[in-house]
């Protein structure tokens, strides 16, 4: 029972990760048809932004983390949108995907190039220590993990849902074209999207850096179980994300440890399998018709 | 008559690359510079590099400066391979690296056929077991480090039952096979057998496997960045039984990637840059100082084996990578012979090397050596 309760605890902290990425997956998609297959590489860089800042410009970590968050918010939220979506998108979903695949190897090539190839140690904000529940070491590190993202979480649906600007931005998802008439500022919202979605990964990688080390791979497997997270869940629903990312963590930890951990990767990829062949909308997505 | 001049300046210049192409021997550094194995490959070369600047500033071998052309296997075997090819295509004298044993077992056998002694950071135990007299080992293999270990784990930790956490390629199967074989030999239960994979990042479930064990010692071999997120992982779910492993595992660079974690580790190093001996003092303050951060055993590997090349060839009076090969089998080197040595060394028939090694432990952060174990053959 110990056991089982460790467990669950780690896949959720896992599965919290994996769901702020994919919810960045879906929220692009929504109001730019944007599929970002650099999103890993999204989710390694700003763990770099705040290693730069202290060891370059000799700053204390929160400062730094400060600096990182404000660096992914302009690189992977306005120069992102304005460098590679605005002047791609309008070619079409394929060339911006596979504009994407490059920006990340770019992204992960520059930092292996200009920073370090091999893993950087990255601090954490918080006790590396456990608290014990009923026989079990539970991790307040996976703890604090869940914590931050439920509040992200929780604050963003808040955001879309409550908010002015929210609603004008699920209006832009919706419909862009009668959010225009009606006098959306639909180019601000699309913007506002990318800038969450940067503030999303740069959360998640502050979370997941002092688990896994920074280190230039980083997103090759956290983008990938993202976008899976975001398929299963329902690409269209943001809540669908979420449950996407918290399954995977979970099913993910209770795979490697009772039934085989040489195939955990192969996990997800069975889940899309069955998603696909049996819910293809995903397990909270929306069925979407095409006609002409 | 500007054609004659042309002429004349391409001949002299022909001539004169010839000349520097003689001053020099070829001693390419194969080497993991990305990817998982760069931790290693890096330190290695660092410390390739090193020794070749030292050896060079002093006049090279035989009056020969060394040249030294790097190339990275992104820790991939199959890079490995073309890497040297490309390098033996070069003619080289020997070629140092690489580090990981599943890059060595395949390209060991094209430096073999083109009978270029190789000198490799690898120490998966059957590298040396087929039969291939151009490969020299620069740290023990498994077969010699892990008996050391399974002695102290019945000796030293009284240890009835362990877990074993290992890597999945070659060094690790190679050692796990090892250290399994070591314990059946003392009556030490394996009570939980656990596999990962190169370059994974969570660790949740192998330590909560490793734990519900409940063996009285946990033995991890993993690689070193592998190692690190092990040791956070653990010390995150409380574990509190000792964390024993091998160089690995007690590194420099585990130390610096896994923090507080780290403490508390213990087991066997077969070369450490906090061994009790001067001259490996001395070369960690050389290292550190050059390169602005501490180096772990592959600095030492690379450091001597460019060293041990150059006695060999000093003592054989010429370049003959033959000769080479040949002399090094049985030989042993003195650090009153050859300073760069560092700790008296000896290679067998089969390229493996024997020289006291350590049991150490991490405290407060640094490795703390707290027995020096003597060579094997005395």
């Amino acid at each position: 029972m110990a056991d089982i309760l460790q467990l669950l605890v780690a896949g959720l902290a896992t599965g919290g990760i994996y769901a702020l990425v994919a919810i960045g997956f879906v929220l692009l998609w929504q109001t730019s048809q944007t599929i970002n297959f650099a999103q890993g590489e999204f989710v390694m860089l700003p763990a770099f932004f705040v290693l730069a800042a202290m060891k370059f410009g000799g700053l204390s970590f929160p400062i730094a983390m400060l600096v990182g968050l404000v660096a992914a918010l302009v690189v992977l939220g306005l120069v992102f949108k304005r460098l590679v979506v605005d002047p791609i998108i309008r070619h079409g979903v394929l060339p911006l995907v596979i504009s994407t695949i490059a920006l990340g190897i770019f992204l992960k090539e520059g930092v292996k190039e200009f920073y370090a190839a091999d893993a950087q140690p990255f601090p954490a904000a918080w006790a590396t220590t456990h608290l014990s529940f009923g026989g079990a070491a539970v991790s307040v590190q996976n703890l604090v993990i869940i914590a931050v993202a439920v509040v992200a979480v929780a604050g963003l649906q808040y955001f879309l849902a409550r908010t002015r600007t929210g609603r004008r931005m699920q209006a832009t998802a919706q419909n862009p074209a009668l959010a225009r008439i009606l006098g959306i500022p639909v180019e601000r919202m699309i913007l506002y999207t990318f800038l969450i979605n940067a503030a999303l990964v740069a959360l998640a990688s502050f979370l997941v850096s002092p688990i896994y080390l920074a280190k230039f791979t980083n997103g090759e497997t956290l983008g990938m179980v993202a976008f899976i997270a975001a398929i299963v869940g329902g690409f269209n629903q943001v809540r669908g994300a979420i449950v996407g990312g918290l399954l995977l963590g979970v099913v993910d930890n209770f795979v490697a440890a009772y039934l085989s951990a040489q195939y955990r990767a192969a996990i997800p990829l069975f889940l899309l399998i069955a998603v696909i062949l049996f819910r293809p909308q995903g397990l909270l997505g929306r069925a979407e018709e095409r006609t002409v | 008559m500007r054609i004659r001049v042309a002429a004349l300046a391409v001949a002299l210049g022909v001539g004169a690359g010839a000349a520097v192409a003689q001053q020099t021997v070829n001693m390419p550094i194969v080497i993991e510079l990305s990817g998982a194995g760069a931790v290693s490959g890096t330190n290695f070369r660092d410390g390739a590099v090193l020794a070749i600047d030292e050896i060079n500033a002093k006049g090279g071998i035989l009056g020969r400066k060394i040249s030294a052309p790097q190339s990275d296997t992104q820790s991939n075997p199959g890079v490995s391979r073309a890497q040297v090819q490309k390098a033996i295509d070069g003619n080289p004298y020997v070629i140092l690296g690489p580090v990981f044993s599943g890059s060595v077992k395949v390209n060991m056998i094209l430096a073999q056929q083109a009978e270029v002694p190789q000198f490799t950071g690898a120490e998966a135990a059957d590298i040396t077991q087929m039969g291939n007299a151009y490969i020299f080992r620069t740290s023990f293999g498994q077969q010699m480090s892990m008996p050391k270990i399974a002695n102290y784990i019945r000796d030293g930790l009284k240890a009835k039952t362990v877990a074993v956490v290992w890597v999945n390629n070659d060094f690790g199967k190679g050692g796990r096979d090892t250290f399994t074989k070591e314990m059946a030999a003392r009556n030490i239960k394996v009570v939980a057998d656990i596999s990962t994979e190169s370059g994974q990042v969570d660790f949740a479930a192998d330590v909560v496997k490793a734990k519900s064990a409940n063996a009285d010692a946990i033995f991890v071999y993993t690689n070193e960045e592998e190692s690190a997120r092990f040791l956070r992982e653990a010390r995150k779910q409380g574990v509190n039984k000792p964390l024993i492993g091998e160089t690995t595992l007690l590194g420099q660079k585990v130390i610096e990637l896994a923090g507080d974690a780290a403490n508390g580790a213990k087991g066997h190093v077969g070369l450490t840059v906090d061994a009790p001996v001067a001259a490996v003092l001395a070369f960690r303050e050389k290292f550190s100082k050059r390169y602005n951060y501490l180096p772990d055993h592959n600095g030492i590997k690379g450091y001597t084996a460019v060293y041990a090349v150059k006695h060999a060839t000093e003592k054989i009076g010429k370049f003959d990578r033959k000769l080479l090969a040949k002399t090094m089998h049985g030989l042993t080197i003195k650090p009153e012979q050859e300073p760069g040595i560092l700790m008296e060394t000896t290679w067998d028939d089969k390229g493996d090397i024997d020289r006291i090694s350590f049991l150490a432990e991490v405290v407060d952060g640094k490795q703390k050596v707290v027995q020096t174990l003597p060579k094997l053959g005395k």
